[in-house]
C-alpha cells in the first residue's frame, strides 16, 4: 500500500547524514556525481561546460558531506537531490546549506545529485523538499562552518571562541585582525574531526542571510539562454530515437503488427515488441511496439505507419458517462467509514433542516510542457539513464527490476523537467529506454508526443462526492455526513484495490476543519480502468472542491455573507485531530487559528464585502490545508451573458511556517491559480471503450495568457513554525473559490467540474 | 535540396522535406533550446523567428524554407542577453522554464512589431504561448520591463 503522506521528519538521511559526516570515509567508488558522459547536459547533470568533466563532491578538498564540497579555490560546491520542475529546488535548498556555511552565494555551484539513496527520499512529490530536509540541510551548513573555524582556530593558534565565519566567505580573527578564505582553509578543515551534532550552533532566524530572503532561480539566465538542460535535450553519441505505439487501452495487446510501410521510411531502422506488463501496472511499459529511428521525426512518422490490430482486453469497457453514474450511484450508498465523531445519525434522525448536495469532477491529465522523455545507455550490466524523473531512485529500482540487474548498477542522472506536477514521479517510460536500449545495444531516446502524454497517463482520479448536514437555526451544521467514491491511486499497485487509500482520505476528506460536533466521513468502492496517479495536490483537489462548495452553500442557504460564515465554521480556532501520524502531529499540530487567519489575510486584502455581488461579478471563498500548509483564496470572476469568465484578481493568504524562499513561494502560488483555473476551466478526460478521447491542447486545453487570471495577489504569513509545503497546497482552495465567485456573480451552482459542462468556460 | 540561414549560418539540408523545422533543429543541428510541446502549432514551445517573424517550427516543413532565415533562442543571444531574456530572469518568470525560450521567441516578435505593447496586444500576441506553471503574469510584467529597457 502506498503512502501518499511521508510527512515524517525523522526520515532516514539524517542518520544518513551523520554517517556520512565521517570525513575521509567516502570511498572513490562511494560518490561520483557525474560520470564524463553527460556531454551536452550542461548544468543539469553537472553544472560544467559543455563536454568537460563534472565537479563532484568527493574530488573536492573538504568535503564533510555528502550535499557539501570547497574546492581550494574557496568555490562551494551543494548537491540539490531534489529534483527542478519549476519548484525552485535547486535555488531553494542549497541556500539553506549556504547559509549556515556563511558561504558567498555568488560562488556556490549548485550540482545536480543523481539517484543515490544515501541523500534519503530522492521523490519530489509531495511538497516535501525544504519541509523533510531543512533541519539536515542547515546542519550540513553549520557543520563545514565549525571545521572551517576550528582549522583557522588551529592554524593561528589562537581560541576557537575568538575565531567567527563571516559573510565574505572567509573565517576572521578580529584580535589580530587576521582572515583566512574558505579555500585556503579547506585542506585544514578536512582533518578535523567531524563535530556532534549537540557542538553545532545554528542560527537563529535573525540572523539567516538567505533563508526566507527572496531569491532569483539559481539557472535563470541559462533557462533564458535555451542552454541543453532538460531531459529532452539530452544527446548521446550513438544515439537512435524511439516512439512507441501504446495500447490504446490500458492492458490491451498486440494481436498482429505490419510494420512493412515502416521500414520502408527514410531514417527508420526497425520496429522492436515491447512486452505488455503483468497487473498491477505499477511502473511497468505499458508494452506495444516500438519504432526505431535515427531522428526524433523520422520515428513518429513510422510510428503512424505501423498498421497494428489490439486485442483491448477487459478495460475496453470503460465509458465515462456510464462509469460517472456508477460513482454517483456508490456515492448515494452507505460506504466504508473512514473517521467519525460524535453520532451524526442520531442527529440526523431528528428531523429538521437538511442539505445536500452531490459534485463531480472528472479525469485530469498532467500535460506538463515536456512530455516524458527518457535516454537509456546498457553496456552489459550497467546502465545508464538520462530522464527528467521526479524520483530517481525510482528509475534505478524500476529499470533494475526489469533488466534483471543490481540497483547499483543502474546510474539516473536527473535532468530538469519540464514540469512534473506528478506525472514524472513514474518511472515508466525510463524503462521504455532501458529495455530498448537493451535490446538495440545502442544509447536509445525514448520521445513521448503530446498524444501519448495526454492518452497514456497516469490520470489524476474521477471522482464522486455526495454530502449532507442537518443545521441549526442559524444554518449551522449540527451534522455532515460526507461520501467519495473514486478509483484509487492504489490500484496502480494493487489491482484488487477499491478504496480510497488511509494517503488519500488524509487529504482533505477523513475530517473537515469546521467546529461539527457529529460528522461520518465514509468512502465508496470504485474500480479503475485507466493508470490512476498523483497529479498536483492530489486527491485534495476534488475533496476540497465538494467540502468548500458545500460550506459556501450552506452560507447562502443561512442567507448569511459567506465570508462571515466560513470563519463561523472555523470558530475561534484550536489543535483539531486530523489523523496525522504522531510524529507530524507533534510538529504540525493543525490548528484552525491559522486557518482562520489565512481566510482573515485573503479577505481583508480584496477588500471582501465592499462591492455587491451579482450582475456578473463576484467574489467567492475557500480555505484549505494542504501538505501542511494553510491556504485562502479569495477569487474575483466577471461572468458575460455568453457565459466566458474572466478572473480579474485572486487574492491569497498562505501560512507555510518559515519559508525558504518568497520569492519562489510567490511563484509557486500563482502558477497554482493558474493550474486551478486549468482544472475548473476546461480539465476533463474521458474515455470511450477504453480509449481516452482527448488527446493534444485542442481537446484538452489548458489556462493561456487570455484565460489565466490577470493578477494574483500572495500574501505570506511571517511565521516561525517548521517549514510546510507549497508546490502544491495553492491549487485545492483555488477551484471552490472560483466555483463560488461563479455563484456569487451568476446564481448558478457549480457542483460539477469542468465549468465547460456548465455552459460557461 | 533545401537551402536556409540558421542562426546566421547558411545551411543545406537534403532530407525528408516534410520534416519539420522543429526537430531539424533539434536533432540534426542540436540547437535543442527550441523545445516540443504539442507539434500541432498549440502550445508554442517551439517557437522560433522566420525572418524575424515568430512561427511554430512544429508545424513548418523544411521544404517551406527555401531561402528562408530562422533564428532560434540561441542566435538572439550571441553577443550577451538580449533585452528581452534581461528582462525575463529580472523579474524572475521562469519555473520549469521549459516553455520560456517559446515565449522569449514570441516576445522578442511582438515587440519588434509594437515596441509599446497594452495589455491587449501582449494577451493578442502570447496567448498561443502555453505555460503550464502558469508564469503569465510574470511574462507579462517583463514584457513591460523590456519595452521601457528599449525606449
Amino acid at each position: 500500500m502506498i503512502t501518499l503522506e511521508k510527512t515524517s521528519s525523522t526520515f532516514a538521511v539524517v542518520n544518513v547524514t551523520r554517517r556520512s559526516f565521517l570525513q575521509g570515509a567516502l570511498s572513490a567508488s562511494a560518490f561520483v556525481l557525474c560520470v564524463a558522459k553527460t556531454p551536452l547536459l550542461a548544468k543539469a547533470a553537472g553544472n560544467v561546460a559543455l563536454g568537460s568533466a563534472a565537479p563532484s563532491i568527493e574530488a573536492t578538498a573538504f568535503h564533510p558531506s555528502i550535499f557539501l564540497g570547497i574546492q581550494p579555490d574557496g568555490t562551494v560546491l551543494i548537491v540539490a537531490h531534489r529534483t527542478e520542475m519549476g519548484n525552485g529546488v535547486r535555488t531553494s535548498l542549497p541556500r539553506i546549506v549556504a547559509d549556515e556555511l556563511d558561504a558567498d552565494w555568488s560562488r556556490v555551484e549548485v550540482i545536480q545529485g543523481d539517484g543515490d539513496e544515501r541523500y534519503g527520499s530522492q521523490d519530489t512529490d509531495g511538497s516535501h523538499s525544504v519541509r523533510e530536509f531543512f533541519d539536515t540541510l542547515r546542519e550540513t551548513g553549520a557543520t563545514a562552518r565549525l571545521m572551517l573555524v576550528r582549522a583557522a582556530a588551529q592554524q593561528w593558534g589562537v581560541p576557537e571562541a575568538q575565531c567567527v565565519a563571516d559573510p565574505a566567505h572567509v573565517v576572521s580573527h578580529k584580535a589580530s585582525n587576521r582572515t583566512i578564505g574558505y579555500g585556503d582553509l579547506a585542506a585544514l578543515a578536512a582533518k578535523q574531526p567531524v563535530p556532534k551534532k549537540e557542538e553545532l550552533k545554528l542560527k537563529s532566524p535573525s540572523e539567516w542571510r538567505y533563508i526566507g530572503k527572496p531569491a532569483p532561480g539559481y539557472d535563470v539566465t541559462e533557462v533564458c539562454a535555451g542552454k541543453p538542460l532538460f531531459g529532452m535535450d539530452v544527446r548521446v553519441d550513438g544515439m537512435l530515437y524511439a516512439a512507441i505505439a501504446h495500447p490504446p487501452v490500458l492492458g490491451g495487446k498486440v494481436k498482429s503488427v505490419d510494420d512493412s510501410a515502416t521500414l520502408k521510411l527514410k531514417g527508420v531502422k526497425q520496429t522492436i515488441p515491447i512486452d505488455p506488463f503483468k497487473p498491477p501496472h505499477h511502473f511497468q511499459p505499458l508494452g506495444g511496439v516500438a519504432v526505431i529511428a535515427d531522428n526524433t521525426w523520422s520515428a513518429f512518422k513510422g510510428r503512424d505507419a505501423l498498421k497494428i490490430e489490439w486485442d483491448n482486453g477487459a478495460h475496453a469497457v470503460y465509458n465515462s458517462p456510464d462509469y460517472k453514474k456508477q460513482l454517483q450511484e456508490t456515492a448515494r450508498q452507505p460506504g466504508k467509514v473512514v473517521h467519525k465523531i460524535g453520532d451524526p445519525d442520531a442527529e440526523f434522525s431528528k428531523g429538521g433542516k437538511v442539505l445536500e448536495a452531490e459534485y463531480y469532477a472528472p479525469h485530469l491529465a498532467h500535460a506538463s510542457m515536456e512530455p516524458p522523455v527518457a535516454v537509456a545507455d546498457v553496456q552489459g550490466e550497467k546502465v545508464t539513464v538520462w530522464s527528467p524523473t521526479q524520483n530517481p531512485q525510482g528509475v534505478q529500482e524500476e529499470v533494475a527490476k526489469k533488466l534483471g540487474l543490481k540497483k547499483e548498477n543502474v546510474t539516473c542522472h536527473v535532468t530538469f523537467l519540464g514540469g512534473g506536477f506528478g506525472r514524472k514521479s513514474k518511472p515508466d517510460y525510463a524503462v521504455e529506454a532501458a529495455v530498448l536500449s537493451k535490446t538495440t545495444g545502442k544509447p536509445v531516446k525514448v520521445v513521448w508526443s503530446r498524444e501519448d502524454d495526454i492518452k497514456f497517463d497516469y490520470f489524476h482520479s474521477v471522482a464522486a462526492m455526495y454530502i449532507k448536514a442537518t443545521v441549526d437555526d442559524k444554518g449551522i451544521p449540527k451534522a455532515w455526513l460526507q461520501r467519495s467514491v473514486f478509483p484509487s491511486i492504489a490500484s496502480t499497485f494493487d489491482k484488487d484495490a477499491v478504496y480510497g487509500s488511509d494517503g488519500e482520505m488524509s487529504l482533505g476528506w477523513n475530517v473537515i476543519p469546521f467546529d461539527v460536533p457529529n460528522f461520518r466521513s465514509e468512502n465508496g468502492k470504485a474500480v479503475n480502468h485507466v493508470r490512476i496517479g498523483w497529479l498536483r495536490s492530489v486527491a485534495n483537489i476534488y475533496h476540497a472542491f465538494a467540502v468548500q462548495s458545500f460550506a459556501n452553500e450552506l452560507a447562502y442557504a443561512a442567507n448569511r455573507d459567506p465570508y462571515d460564515y466560513l470563519l463561523a465554521l472555523i470558530g475561534s480556532g484550536h489543535v483539531i485531530d486530523v489523523k496525522q501520524p504522531a510524529d507530524v502531529a507533534a510538529k504540525y499540530p493543525y490548528d484552525t487559528a491559522r486557518l482562520r487567519h489565512v481566510a482573515q489575510l485573503a479577505a481583508d486584502k480584496a477588500n471582501w464585502g465592499k462591492k455587491k455581488s451579482g450582475n456578473g461579478w463576484g467574489m467567492g471563498i475557500a480555505v484549505h490545508r494542504s501538505f501542511l500548509t494553510y491556504v485562502a483564496s479569495v477569487v474575483e470572476a466577471e461572468v458575460d451573458s455568453s457565459g466566458a469568465v474572466r478572473i480579474p484578481n485572486v487574492y491569497t493568504a498562505v501560512d507555510a511556517g518559515i519559508v525558504a524562499n518568497p520569492d519562489m513561494v510567490r511563484s509557486q502560488f500563482q502558477g497554482a491559480a493558474v493550474f486551478g483555473t486549468s482544472i475548473a476551466r476546461t480539465g476533463e478526460i474521458t474515455a470511450t471503450n477504453g480509449v481516452i478521447d482527448q488527446s493534444n491542447f485542442h481537446n484538452y486545453p489548458v489556462a493561456r495568457m487570455n484565460d489565466a487570471p490577470v493578477y494574483v495577489d500572495v500574501q505570506i504569513v511571517e511565521s516561525s513554525a517548521p517549514p510546510a509545503g507549497v508546490g502544491e497546497p495553492g491549487v485545492p482552495p483555488f477551484v471552490p473559490a472560483l466555483c463560488n465567485a461563479i455563484y456569487a456573480a451568476t446564481g448558478k451552482r457549480i457542483r460539477e467540474l469542468p465549468l465547460t459542462r456548465n455552459g460557461l468556460a | 535540396m533545401v537551402h536556409l540561414k540558421v542562426n546566421g549560418s547558411t545551411q543545406a539540408f537534403d532530407g525528408d522535406p516534410d520534416m519539420p523545422l522543429l526537430w531539424y533543429l533539434r536533432d540534426i543541428l542540436g540547437f535543442t533550446g527550441t523545445k516540443f510541446g504539442c507539434g500541432m502549432a498549440l502550445c508554442g514551445a517551439c517557437t522560433v523567428l522566420e525572418d524575424g517573424k515568430a512561427i511554430r517550427s512544429c508545424s513548418t516543413q523544411m521544404k517551406q524554407l527555401e531561402g528562408h532565415e530562422i533564428t532560434t533562442i540561441e542566435g538572439v543571444s550571441t553577443h550577451g542577453p538580449h533585452a528581452v531574456q534581461k528582462a525575463w530572469a529580472a523579474v524572475n518568470v521562469p519555473q520549469c522554464g521549459y516553455c520560456q525560450t517559446g515565449q522569449i521567441m514570441q516576445a522578442i516578435s511582438l515587440l519588434s512589431s509594437k515596441p509599446h505593447p497594452t495589455d491587449a496586444d501582449i494577451d493578442d500576441e502570447m496567448s498561443g504561448n502555453i505555460c503550464r506553471c502558469g508564469t503569465y503574469q510574470r511574462i507579462r510584467a517583463a514584457i513591460k520591463e523590456a519595452a521601457k529597457e528599449r525606449a
